[in-house]
């Protein structure tokens, strides 16, 4: 097998792709896919905001609205956000870390696999009877009496995108554990990758609950089960604990990345070294395990009793003391530094009042007896759109601009950036601004309609205004993104010219080894460190060049993964079709059976031998 | 890293201590493995002798939390050194899901 690249024909590029265990092209398949999602998810947004534009409005009806507000979340939270997050952890992190690759490339094929088909599964449900309706959050009581397919569409294929989420998370733990290069220690590990390293531990312990969760909910619908039917001695509350003791550490899943492409922007940015980098960490770690202390802020109207509501909510008021040295640290890292506003600046600086507004609602909210006030209204919509939209959204955007030049040596326009920047920040404070008060004046959230009599018409005609302004923005951003690509402009390393991490020390186009000799580490900020004294090659290395071991690509991921996607459809069809359990069986045999192949066939990877190396200059 | 071809010739003192090691080991195995049989027939017999509910429940539950930790020192090898991080995520995991049943307990089930 010889490294040098070739120019190949589409057929061999998709077969590439379907086969490949590289991480930086399974970064690219996450933000491609996620991007699809955010692209879906925004739509759904649109079609909410235009329904609610005006009073009465029969826009969509109140069934099919239940659908959309259900998709909309669901996508956004397990389509989007979380997959264009683990795009740029694999993109970046080993990277930063000096590893060739993950720990299990293997695995990290088959985790992108089965999101991409769990989130397929979940959309066919548009096509085939009805989407699920009973919200993201899909309460048993709801979700149970909810008739058609749409629920078991969306157990099924979170299910299964799941699955793919929790594969990933622990394949960034043990690359973390153990692929850092020589003299990375922990305490000298970028935020990014400090955030991706809690981020992953949240996944793995707070996903297992959400996959109880759903099993029992798809043996109630599908096989029969009561655990969630009050009548037949089940309890429907424990739906409830069970969803938030995922849900809860969810949201932090979703931020703390954010934070850590933050902390990456404010230091690269103003050109300074992170500001109290340990106290960083030490935070990151503690709102990591706050995180999990605190789900029940969620049901606090369910009568838990006075205890357990207090309990709960002084848990979750602590978790602002973590997040507020966060703050600081990042003002203080801005603060006589010589700053350099690009876009992804621009989406930092406006990340932190952003931010701050939704925390602050966030207590406001933990006060259990205010809560009793602001739950399911339009005060909770607009606080999570403020975490989420204000904190993981920017970053994202910010990163696209950030990593883009990264991930394919090329630089998105700063001046298009600019556009989308200011167009997206000022529709989404339009949008969700607004909703603060409408919650106040007693708009509940998940209504489809309202009357022209309730006072509600002008505030909510504002918000999809505001909507409308960040349609904009994405739609300049995908425009940004085609100009981009079709002009394909080489820019090289260090594009920022300020880079401090190891990422941006590899010759670009990144090889698809990464690294020719594994660099060593002598501080935090390995690439400032080598750039100040110096060091034209950026690195100093660990070892002598010699050869280097790579894992094949394999197809059996894929296949692994459409076996379940069949199989699903076998169980959603139980009871109800005769081809169900054959078709469920026959799911199950194929990725048991793939599952053998991989176990039985023993498959040692290739050496890229030192010779080629020497003559190597890069290339994908 | 690096994969150029070594060859590794150990000295009559490495040797002995690992043989030493090995020894040692499974000596630790095997006692730990006679221990829980032996836990395991005091549960039984607790529940065959007929005792008093609320004296077996407990007794069978500490019984169980001991042949936990043994597994994960003896068997599953984190009585060995470099398990530091694997400790941390395992007792983490303990926490978290002592919270959740205390919980359950407490506010759904007993509440
Ligand atoms: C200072 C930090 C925070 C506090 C104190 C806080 C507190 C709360 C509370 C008490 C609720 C429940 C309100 C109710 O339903 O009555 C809530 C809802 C929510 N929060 Fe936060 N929060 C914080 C940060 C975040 C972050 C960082 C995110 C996400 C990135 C987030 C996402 C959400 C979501 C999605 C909901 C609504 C879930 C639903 O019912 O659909 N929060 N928050
Ligand atoms: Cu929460």
């Amino acid at each position: 097998m010889s490294s040098i690249a070739k120019k190949k024909g589409f057929g061999s590029t998709l077969w590439d792709y379907l086969t490949t265990v590289d991480h930086k092209k399974i970064a690219v398949m996450y933000l491609a896919a996620g991007g699809l999602f955010f692209v879906i998810g925004g739509i759904e947004a649109m079609l909410i905001r235009i329904q609610l534009a005006k009073p009465d409005n029969d826009f969509v009806s109140a069934g099919l609205f239940n659908e959309i507000i259900t998709m909309h979340g669901t996508t956004m939270i397990f389509l989007a956000a979380m997959p264009i997050l683990f795009g740029f952890m694999n993109a970046v992190m080993p990277l930063q870390i000096g590893a060739r690759d993950v720990a299990f490339p293997f695995l990290n094929s088959l985790g992108f696999w089965l999101f991409l088909f769990g989130g397929i599964f979940l959309n066919l449900s548009w096509f085939m009877g009805g989407a699920p309706d009973a919200g993201w959050t899909s309460y048993a009581s709801l979700s149970l009496a909810s008739p058609g397919h749409g629920i078991d569409f969306y157990a099924l294929g979170l299910q299964i995108a799941g699955a793919g989420t929790y594969i990933g998370g622990i394949n960034f733990l043990v690359t973390i554990i153990n692929m850092r290069a020589p003299g990375m220690t922990y305490m000298r590990m970028p935020l990014f990758t400090w955030t991706t390293f809690v981020a992953s531990a949240l996944i793995l312990f707070a996903f297992p609950p959400l996959t109880v969760g759903i099993f029992f909910l798809i043996l109630d619908r599908m096989f029969g089960a009561n655990f969630f039917d009050h009548t037949m001695g089940g309890n429907t509350i424990i739906w409830e604990h069970l969803f938030w003791i995922f849900g809860h550490p969810e949201v932090y899943i979703l931020i703390l990345p954010a934070f850590g492409i933050f902390s990456e922007i404010f230091a690269l940015f103003a050109r300074k070294r992170l500001f109290g980098y340990s106290s960083m960490v030490f935070a990151t770690v503690l709102i990591g395990f706050l995180g999990f202390m605190v789900w029940a802020h969620h049901m606090f109207t369910v009568g838990l009793g006075p205890t357990a509501n207090a309990i709960f909510a002084v848990a979750t008021m602590a978790i602002a003391v973590p997040t507020g040295m966060k703050i600081f640290n990042w003002l203080l890292t801005i603060w006589g530094g010589s700053i350099k506003v690009t876009t992804p600046m621009l989406y930092a600086l406006a990340f932190i009042p952003s931010f701050v507004a939704g925390g602050v609602t966030g207590i406001m909210q933990a006060a259990a007896p205010l809560d009793y006030q602001l739950h399911d209204s339009y005060f909770i919509v607009a606080h999570f759109h403020y975490v989420i939209v204000g904190g993981v959204v920017l970053a994202i955007l910010a990163a696209v601009h950030l990593y883009w030049p990264l991930m394919f040596n090329q630089m998105l326009s700063e001046k298009l950036g600019k556009w989308t920047f200011w167009f997206f920040f000022i529709g989404f404070h339009l949008t969700f601004f607004i909703q603060h008060f409408l919650g106040l004046m007693g708009m509940p959230r998940r209504v489809f309609t309202f009357g022209a009599n309730q006072g509600w018409d002008l505030f909510n005609l504002i918000s999809s205004i505001g909507a409308a302004f960040m349609a904009v923005g994405v739609v300049i951003l995908v425009v940004n993104i085609i100009i981009t690509v079709v002009k394909n402009v080489p820019v090289g390393n260090d594009p920022w010219e300020d880079g401090r991490t190891l990422e941006w020390a590899i010759p670009q186009p990144v090889p698809f080894y990464n690294f020719k000799q594994t660099p060593l580490v002598r501080g935090l900020d390995t690439f400032w460190i080598e750039k100040m004294e110096g060091n034209k090659e950026g690195m100093t290395y660990a070892e002598p060049l010699s050869d280097i071991h790579m894992p094949n690509g394999s197809i059996i991921p894929i296949v692994m993964t459409i076996g379940l996607f069949i199989g699903a459809f076998g169980a959603l069809y139980n009871g109800e079709k005769d081809w169900a359990i054959p078709v469920l069986v026959l799911g199950l045999a194929i990725t048991f059976g793939a599952m053998a192949v991989r176990s039985l066939k023993d498959d040692h990877g290739f050496h890229i031998h030192k010779e080629d190396l020497m003559n190597d200059e890069g290339g994908k | 890293m690096s994969h150029d071809a070594q060859v590794y010739v150990r000295s009559q003192t490495e040797f002995e201590y690992i043989k030493q090691k090995r020894k040692k080991d499974m000596r630790n195995q095997v006692t730990s493995f006679a221990i829980m049989i032996f836990l395991t027939l005091i549960a039984f017999t607790a529940v065959a002798a007929g005792f008093s509910v609320y004296l077996i429940v407990p007794v069978i539950l500490l019984l169980a939390a001991v042949q936990v930790v043994l597994q994960l020192y003896y068997f599953m090898h984190m009585s060995e050194e470099n398990h530091q991080v694997a400790a941390f995520f395992l007792y983490s995991a303990v926490m978290l899901a002592f919270t959740f049943v205390l919980t359950f307990l407490t506010i759904v089930w007993w509440g």
